[in-house]
Order: C-alpha cells, then structure tokens, then sequence
C-alpha cells in the first residue's frame, strides 16, 4: 500500500465508522475518529497479524484499552480482512457479536475490553511472557487520555518499567476531552510526559493524525533499551468532521440523517484531495 | 461406595492447604516451565518463598497492586502460561473483582485465582481481612468455578486439576493445619462433592475448614445419640454437584449446610435454591457468619461464636431431629 493509499484508507475507515454508527444509532462517534488514524498505521504498516491465522502465538498483540472506540476496531479488522464487513450491518443489534465494546467473539480481537485501565496491566503480562519465551513479538495497546485517572494504569506503568519491558508499546489517543468535558476540567493529566518518564518509560510525542509520524515512531523498535515505550499521540476528538471536530456532545453523539449526508460529503472531499 | 469407619484419634494431623497448595505447584513447575505465579507482596503468606528462590523465572512479582496481579496474570494466561495468581483472599476477590470478571473469567483467560488466607483465617486482623463475601461475588460471575478444599488430600488434587483445566477457577484456602479427613475416599473431582463420612439419619454438607467441624460433630451425634450422618466435602461451590445434592433429597432427612463465609450468597444459599426447585421437603438448615458485624477474636473463636463447632452444628442437628438435649 502506497502512502497515498493509506491516506484514502484513513478517510475510507471514517466514512465506514460514522455509516455503522449511523446505522446503529449508537456508538462512541468522537474517540473513534481521534483514534482512527493510529489504527489505520497499526494495522497496515505495523502489526504482524494474519487475519486467516490470528492466534498463531509469535502475532503481535494488539489490547484495545480505550474499547469505547469498538467501531474504529471493527471497521479497521473488516477492512484488512478478519471478517467481511457486512457483518457490521448487526452492529448492536440483538445477538450480533459486533457489540458497543471488543470482544473475542470477533476475530481479531485480543481481549474483552471496555471497562477503562484494564488493557495495559495485559499487555504487561503479554509482554513478560514474551521476554520469558525469548520471542520477538511486540505488545500494543491503546489508552484513552480520560482513562488515565484509572488507577490500574498506574499499578502497570510501574510494573512495566520494573520489568523492562521494551517490548510494550502505548499508544495515548490524546484528544484532550472526554464525556463531561476537558481532561483537564475534570480530571486534571497534564504532564503526561514528565509522569511516564518519572516512571521510568521512554516518550515520544506525535501528530496522532500524521501517518507518517506515527508510522516512524511505531515501526523503528524500541524507544531506548530496557524501557517500555509510550507515544503521546495529540489528536482531535471527532477529527476528519468540521461539525464534530472538538465539540463535547460527539463523544457519543448519532448523527442525523443530514448530518450524516454533510459528513461523507466532507470526508469525499477531503479524499480528492488526496 | 464404604467408607472405613475412623475416630478423630485416627485422624492423621497434615498441614495448613495453602502450604500444600505451595508444595504441589513447586512440584508442577519443576515439570512445566509454563507455571507461572504470581504473586503481590504475598510469597510469604503464600508459602511460595522455597518456590521463588528455585524458579526465579517462574514467580512474577507485581507488588501490593492486586488490581494489576490480575490484569498481568490474563496477560500471561492469554500468551499460554499457566498462571497461578496468589493473593490474600480478601484483597483478590474484591480489590480486583473487575479484573476477575472482565480479564479472567468474560475473556476466559485461563488463570487459577489463589485465595489464600481466606474466610476468617486473619482472625483477630478484623473485618478487613476477611473474605466471607468471596463465594457470592464470584458465583454471579459467568465462567468462574469456585473451589475450597477441605485438606490436604483434597487441595493436591485441586491444585494438579486446576493446572491442567485451562479454564477460569478460584482455589480458595485457609491457613489452619487440617487433618485427612478420610483417607479411604481418594477420589477427587472438580464439581462432584466428596463424601468423608456416611450415615443415614441426615447429612451435613460442608466446604472448605468447615469440613473438620461437620466431621466432628457427626462423630459427637454418632456417640451420644446413636445418630449418623452423612458428611460431604463440597469443595466445588461452582458448579454445584446438583446429582448428589438430588440423591440426598431422596431419603427426606435433614440437611444442614456449613460454611466460612457469610448467610448471604454462599454454598447454604446455592443448595437451598436447587432443594427448594427440586420440591424437596427435607428440614434444613444453613450455618455461617451472620450478616452483621463480625465478632473479633481468632478463627476458632469467631467459629465458635456463631456454631461454626463441633458443639454448634451437631446442636443445629438435634433441633432438627427433634432430639432432646
């Protein structure tokens, strides 16, 4: 796929995630669009997944912690081929799998996530058992900045560097807001930079919506030996929808149907200038 | 099946099952590098210092973090290590009660989940140390066996099971030394209750360190009043063994239940629910901790106080018999 590709991919994928939001009337519209980017990379530029064999024990691992953005996974998984994307067409509906959080039910997912904090003390174990049977595999996971408060990040982020785990990679979605408002009105976490490197992990920061910056930071091996990674992705809740872009109300927002129009519209346009 | 008919002199005096439990996982792991425990802060109580120092690769130490004991133990149990995640009862199934239900049991991680030092075994350390809610949360939870071994016998084979299931389970354990309670009966099973004493005027379904008691008081009713009662070993809470509890039904005769954990939710409730369904019509009665605020005092003594005894359940055995003190 050709870098031009993967930026068509990118506005391709939102336009699937809002038509199944849409459809469902239901889902996390906001946080899927700040993430969407860093998904895209991960799982065609990065991840050594085969959607035809996904539990061969040397894959790399994916553990979704922000499982509130289920419909930026899915529509990522059905589009590198875990399963047809018809599928989505059950999207919350009754006995579908496709539910509003990851679950093992669908493949290519790792772990039943969603209840916030709880990816990253996984991916620790993921990424010991790795060290222990020597394998070359790496560890991802994806948090999102308003689950930092979780108090189990904090437990991991110190057991991670303890260990030495320079296998594991967190990523940060760092949209800066969640459901009641601002992180930094509810819950303050700035400084995250200076927090994870007090706790012992190598840092770095990039455009969570610039591919290539996020594709340099994930795919050039680890940040500095014997140290977990963590990449501080800044992003734009609902990004890539003027209307919706940093506006509170589109954490979990459904568009109306003339919202829905305006936004693929936007998403075409900004396409052909691809 | 006949059982030997033993006094309590016979009884042969082992030791506390969290030390077993310690003993037997050291013997797995000798043998399989994929045992994995671990541990927050807690080798020492979990007698697994001996275990540390001979398979340093083998323990994984996340600090007093229970929260993230579990969520690492998923991720080891996910990437195919038999994870042993060993913490005070107390602190395991609440302090981490999200994890045992979302990273355990909902994303089926095979992780055995040790509860040591469990029910009222801290004694004296209070309400805080105590684990008597650990079979009721943990039984509403989908995907989860629960098991309380009653001795030593019984917690080896539990813990050689719980290896080789690859399956969600809690192993709960106490610190007390427990005797063999009937060397006879050496079969073991997840899900089947274990019979250590037989009779036929009623029967005493106990679990766990509560076992030892049921056996004495069945013993005290054999020889002051010529009563004998069938004494079961209901080690697994989770799934309940429903074809013993229909053939006790059958013969109409009481039926008490004895536990370490409190009235509400636990394995007197879960039998009380079948009975009841079943139409069973059998006097019964269900002895635990009261849901108040629990007396202080050591085990044996928060024991005695609400008839966790010999003297307590064999009297809960005469009221329903209709036996005059």
């Amino acid at each position: 796929m050709t870098d031009r590709e993967l930026k068509l991919k990118s506005v391709l994928l939102r336009k699937n995630l809002l038509k199944y939001i849409y459809k469902a009337k239901a889902g996390h519209t906001g946080g899927s669009l700040s993430c969407i980017d860093i998904l895209n990379v991960l799982y065609n530029r990065v991840l050594k997944v085969d959607p035809a064999n996904f539990r061969t024990p040397d894959r790399d691992r994916y553990i979704q912690s922000k499982g509130h953005s289920v419909e930026a996974l899915f529509v990522t998984l059905a589009d590198r081929g875990f399963f047809p994307e018809s599928d989505l067409e059950t999207l919350c509906q009754y006995q579908s799998h496709y539910i509003g959080h990851p679950t093992r039910k669908v493949n290519g997912v790792e772990q039943n996530t969603g209840a916030l904090g709880h990816g990253l003390p996984i991916c620790v174990g993921e990424a010991i058992a790795a060290k222990l049977d020597n394998k070359e595999h790496r560890i991802f996971t994806l948090l999102g900045d308003g689950e930092l408060p979780e108090g189990s990040n904090w437990e991991a982020i110190l057991s991670a560097a303890h260990y030495k785990l320079d296998n594991l990679y967190a990523v940060l979605d760092n949209n800066k807001q969640q459901i009641t408002g601002s992180n930094s009105e509810v819950m303050n976490t700035d400084s995250v930079r200076e927090k994870l490197e007090a706790f012992g992990w190598a840092v770095k920061e990039v455009d969570g919506h610039n591919l290539e910056e996020l594709e340099t930071a994930l795919n050039n091996g680890q940040f500095e030996k014997g140290k977990p990674n963590f990449i501080i992705a800044h992003t734009t809740k609902g990004k890539g929808v003027s209307y919706m872009e940093g506006v509170i109300k589109w954490h979990h927002g459904v568009p109306s149907a003339e919202q829905f129009e305006l936004a693929q519209k936007e998403l075409d346009e900004a396409g052909a200038l691809i | 099946m006949e059982l030997d008919i033993i006094e309590e002199k016979d009884l042969k005096m082992g030791k506390a099952n969290q030390e077993v439990f310690a003993e037997t996982l050291e013997g797995l792991a000798a043998a399989d590098r994929d045992i994995i425990a671990v541990t927050s802060d807690s080798r020492g109580s979990g007698k697994l210092v001996p275990f540390g120092r001979k398979f340093p690769s083998q323990i994984v130490e996340v600090g007093i973090a229970e929260q993230n004991l579990v969520g690492v133990a998923a991720g080891l149990a996910s990437a195919g290590k038999k994870a042993f995640a060993v913490s005070p009862a107390c602190f395991l199934t609440a302090r981490s009660l999200e994890q045992i239900k979302n990273d355990i049991a909902y994303s089926d991680n095979p992780v055995t989940l040790v509860g040591i030092s469990a029910g009222v075994s801290y004694g004296a350390l209070g309400t805080t140390h105590h684990s008597l809610h650990d079979f009721a949360v943990l039984r509403a939870i989908n995907n989860m066996m629960i098991v309380a071994p009653a001795d030593n016998f019984e917690t080896e084979q539990a813990v050689r099971f719980a290896a080789a299931l690859n399956k969600p389970v809690y192993l709960r354990f106490g610190k007390k030394a427990m005797p063999f309670l009937n060397e006879s009966n050496q079969e073991f099973e997840f899900g089947k209750g274990r019979i250590v004493r037989e009779g036929d005027d009623l029967t005493i379904i106990a679990t766990g360190e509560t076992v030892y008691p049921a056996w004495q008081a069945a013993k005290l009713l054999e020889d002051t009043h010529g009563v004998r009662a069938t004494v079961v070993s209901m080690h697994t809470v989770k799934p309940l063994d429903t074809e013993l509890l229909d053939t006790i039904i059958s013969g109409g005769k009481p039926i008490i239940t004895v536990e370490e954990h409190m009235v509400n939710g636990g394995l007197g409730e879960a039998c009380a629910s079948h009975l009841f369904q079943k139409g069973a019509r059998n006097p019964f009665q269900l002895i635990g901790i009261p849901d108040e605020y629990t007396v202080t005092g050591s085990q044996v003594e928060i024991f005695n106080h609400y008839g966790i005894s010999q003297e307590g359940i064999a009297n809960q055995a005469k009221v329903l018999l209709k036996i005059n003190q």
